[in-house]
């Protein structure tokens, strides 16, 4: 395990960061009111309070680094640079979505901010970036890729292989595990055994634990384990402990039969939270958050203006090349 | 009879057959919590021992189901969404099928796989296919596909007591409908099609989630004079081949109603059927009405568009025949 270490962001670093942190949280309740008032399709999965980990970590990346999400993706869409609007556009399943209405929250993409994208398959992601990654290898360039999964991913073999190639290949890829304490329903200790970042000791990839609500933490961290995959030593591995404050999805209350987590958890849990451990160190905290709030309001309210893609839109999407000129 | 929810239903087969052979083990992911409500209360009743909640590890937890099924247990796998059967299918389809085969018959497999298929719900296409044609071609499955609680309940038992590893496949998003459910303990036999209305003028084959808007054509066509045959399929692996084709020698036309993508759906396999063995009794081509080769889409009118609906499935019936 790597001892934390002891850079320091600037001012206008930490301002810029909490004002993206906030703009994730803003998203995610106005994506929350919109599920309630029946203007989101499908269902949205929401990352209040992880908000750190991305936006620490992506500070640190280019548009050519790449991600790749889970289904928990909207703050690490945002946090790389991803447009607002287009998301929200996407998540009311209008054809100016950035993924024309295709996808669906579970699904964001923008392949132009190297967001190579969110994920409905749990552990989806982490190979994807192992093939990202061996790509930015083979191109000699010195970009790289993060793959962000949960605790819950963690149980899927492919990490595990992922691991192992990545290692063996001295592939440019941080993972990034988002350890919120469940997998679903289920809290993390009943579904998992050991550290979960212990996972990648066998393989000499290092290691850092870090407290994921702390984004002066997570800011160290991930230029420091970026440094060291930039430099050609392979992969990294960050496990960032946070706390899931919203349920798994948005209204699982609706189809659940009793609560799973204490009244008590629910209170510790909520009280340890990445903005209001940032705020007392910004300065004009407060203009910002309103600022944020408006700029957020506007995006979903112009998303909502839009119009749905075509009826026939998917059958166009699919076999472009193969049926090139056919449709 | 009782009226119960279709979900309902399921949870009462589970009951049944978890006290009816302690041998019965329910696995799966948050299978506690249940997120469905299909597998609600079975941990109460029945203990961690035989109820358990499991990491998410598909391509473990199929295997691990062929392993225990081999020792004496008989395991029900929940897999939540049907997509994540592709999550865990090196083991479905290298052991879980071929295991019986390749011992010379020393291992037999008392699995059933439960998971929810099919879209119309915005889950976008990681969460919404209609597999079971690729299921239905590996030759060694089982493949249950219900559509009302009381043949959820029926097959369900069925496949639990099956000696062979099956498929139960429930229509996502219908656990609430509600359906009369036999009190007493009935199973509904594999390969035995049900005849919800019978008719004369044209033959139509149904499955699982396509069920309700078929009846629901069968009655618009009903006031337009013409008298359709609803055959319910109810398995597909084993298919009633033999009430489709006796349907078809007396209506001379068919259209069959699937979920899945058109190329090598269950309708693709049941026309071939019908040409080989009942070509003499065609008067007309036959119709499939399925979802076109394309992932499933997340905006709501284009996901709708692909999936059969009760004005594609009147058009194909009106296109076959201008004497009606
Ligand atoms: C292959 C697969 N299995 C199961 C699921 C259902 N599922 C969606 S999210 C989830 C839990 C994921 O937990 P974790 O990775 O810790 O992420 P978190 O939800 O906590 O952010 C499960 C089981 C899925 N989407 N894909």
């Amino acid at each position: 395990m790597k001892k934390l270490p002891n850079n320091i962001p600037t001012k206008d670093e930490l301002q810029k960061m909490f004002r993206m942190m906030v703009t994730i949280r803003e998203t995610e309740n106005t994506l929350l009111a919109s599920n309630k008032a029946g203007n989101t399709p499908g269902q949205v999965h929401l990352s209040n309070g992880q908000e750190a980990i991305c936006v620490g970590i992506s500070s640190h990346l280019t548009d050519e680094d790449q991600i790749t999400s889970n289904h928990r993706g909207h703050g690490h869409f945002l946090a790389k640079g991803g447009n607002l609007k287009a998301m929200f556009s996407e998540i009311y399943g209008m054809a100016d979505g950035v993924c024309g209405g295709m996808g669906g929250s579970m699904h964001v993409a923008d392949l132009s901010k190297g967001i190579v994208g969110a994920n409905g398959i749990v552990g989806g992601g982490i190979s994807i970036a192992t093939g990202v990654a061996f790509a930015k290898k083979l191109d000699g360039s010195n970009h790289i890729v993060v793959t962000y999964f949960g605790d819950g991913a963690s149980n899927q073999g492919v990490l595990m292989e992922c691991l192992n190639i990545t290692a063996l290949w001295k592939l440019p890829l941080l993972f990034v595990c988002e350890n919120n304490g469940y997998s679903e329903f289920s809290p993390t200790k009943t579904v998992t055994k050991g550290d979960i970042s212990m996972r990648a000791k066998p393989f000499g990839i290092p290691i850092w634990q870090i407290n994921g609500n702390e984004i002066i933490e997570v800011w160290q961290t991930g230029q420091e384990a970026i440094e060291h995959i930039r430099s050609g030593g392979g992969p990294a591995f960050i496990e960032a402990k946070t706390w899931r404050q919203s349920g798994h999805f948005s209204r699982e209350n609706l189809v659940l039969q009793k609560p799973y987590r204490t009244e008590e958890e629910e209170k510790e849990g909520l009280a340890d939270d990445p903005i209001i451990h940032l705020t007392p160190k910004i300065d004009g905290a407060e203009l910002i958050m309103k600022e944020v709030k408006d700029e957020v309001e506007r995006a979903s309210k112009a998303a909502l203006m839009g119009t749905p893609p075509a009826s026939n839109a998917a059958k166009k999407l699919m076999f472009s090349d193969t049926y090139k000129g056919y449709y | 009879m009782v009226q119960m929810r279709f979900i309902q239903a399921i949870n009462k087969a589970l009951f049944e057959e978890m006290a009816r052979d302690d041998k019965v083990i329910l696995i799966g992911e948050d299978v506690e919590a249940s997120i469905f409500g299909d597998t609600r209360g079975l941990i109460e009743r029945f203990g961690p021992n035989r109820v358990r909640n499991t990491p998410i590890s598909e391509a473990t937890l199929t295997g691990m189901t062929v392993g225990a099924a081999a020792s004496g247990y008989r395991i029900v796998l929940h897999m939540m969404f049907s997509n994540f059967i592709y999550t865990g299918f090196d083991a479905i389809a290298n052991q879980m099928a071929k295991l019986p085969l390749m011992t010379g018959g020393q291992i037999s497999l008392p699995i059933t796989v439960i998971a929810s298929y099919g879209g119309g719900r915005s889950t976008a296409a990681q969460h919404s296919d209609t597999p079971y044609p690729v299921l239905m071609n590996l030759g060694g499955l089982n493949i249950a596909v219900p559509s009302t609680p009381a043949d959820a309940c029926g097959l369900l038992k069925s496949a639990i007591r099956s000696n062979d590893p099956t498929f139960f496949l429930e229509p996502g998003g219908r656990g609430g409908e509600m359906g009369e459910v036999p009190d007493e303990d009935i199973t509904v036999p594999f390969g035995v099609a049900s005849l919800p209305i019978k008719g004369k003028d044209v033959t139509l084959v149904t499955m699982g989630s396509c069920t309700k808007i078929v009846l629901e054509t069968a009655q618009q066509l009903i006031s337009k004079d013409v008298n359709p045959e609803v055959i319910d399929l109810r398995t597909l692996v084993p298919l009633d081949k033999k009430t489709i084709l006796s349907s078809v020698k007396k209506t001379g036309k068919i259209v069959i109603i699937d979920e899945a993508r058109d190329t090598c759906s269950a309708a693709s396999h049941i026309s071939a059927i019908v040409v080989d063995e009942g070509f003499q009794y065609l008067k007309a081509p036959i119709r499939r009405v399925t979802v076109p080769d394309t992932p499933m889409p997340y905006a709501p009118n284009s996901e709708k568009y692909l999936i059969p609906s009760v004005e594609r499935i009147y058009k194909a019936v009106m296109t076959l025949n201008k004497s009606y």
